[in-house]
């Protein structure tokens, strides 16, 4: 499956905007690419280990918090992951 | 000082865009490469404002949206480089709760103040830091080009 970087963490991924892995799962995935790029883990998750809140992760076009299995999910070798931070803000 | 690079027809395109939804925030994305300095923007990207609730104070982009907008300026050979909204009858300055909102890294933040319907001034703001806890805004150059390649994509 192919993980999608946003442009302020490829800081982290030698400057790659995608990265390959081969997990089973979401959890799997995500916990392949910070094994790959350890840096990357403070900036995805929590100290308790939890996706930081305005970090959004697609499964495809899907918000993974709403999947029936949200990081259990199974994934195939066709998916693709996207990491989304939030954009919100005003005056 | 980093500085913003862009073409007329986007710049044009972004204040015609807080016009557009005044006295409502506008909201998009800005497209482009990196340069050693800044980031030199080719396209820009409007998105819908979710925050219907507030709109004339508030923004939102859905990620759902930023999904499919990222996937198209991948496809063209660009990176989301930043964003932009309009500040209707209120300064082109970053506020607390748009630098509490931020979380693109190295990004840029462009705001237009948008006066009795009419865009004024248009800044841009670069998010700087390495982490949360020590991101801040920092005022960056916006230098506006003759050249029109790739205006509003959506």
């Amino acid at each position: 499956m192919t993980i999608f970087i946003p442009t302020p963490l490829r800081a982290y991924t030698a400057g790659k905007d995608a990265v390959e892995v081969n997990a089973a799962t979401i959890a799997g995935s995500l916990d392949e690419l910070t094994t790959t790029f350890p840096e990357l883990r403070k900036h995805l998750f929590t100290s308790e280990g939890r996706v930081r809140a305005f970090v959004n992760i697609y499964l495809n076009d899907e918000d993974v918090r709403y999947l029936s299995a949200k990081e259990a999910t199974e994934v195939s070798h066709a998916d693709t992951l996207s990491i989304i931070p939030s954009i919100a803000g005003g005056c | 000082m980093s500085a913003l690079r862009l073409s007329k027809a986007v710049y044009d395109a972004i204040r015609a865009h807080g016009e557009e939804t005044y006295p409502h925030e506008c909201c998009g994305a800005l497209l482009g490469r990196p340069t050693p300095d800044g980031w030199s923007i080719e396209a820009s990207a409007k998105a819908g404002n979710t925050r219907t609730d507030s709109a004339h104070k508030r923004y939102q982009i859905s990620p759902g949206e930023l999904v499919k907008i990222e996937r198209e300026s991948r496809l063209r050979g660009l990176s989301i480089a930043g964003f932009y909204h309009s500040h209707p009858d209120h300064p082109a300055q970053w506020s607390q709760t748009d630098l509490a909102e931020a979380h693109w890294l190295g990004c840029s933040y462009v705001i237009t103040a948008v006066e009795n319907g009419k865009a004024a001034a248009t800044n841009s703001f670069r998010l700087a830091g390495e982490t949360e806890e020590n991101k801040r805004f920092e005022a960056e150059a916006i230098e506006v080009r003759d050249a029109v390649k790739d205006p509003v994509s959506q």
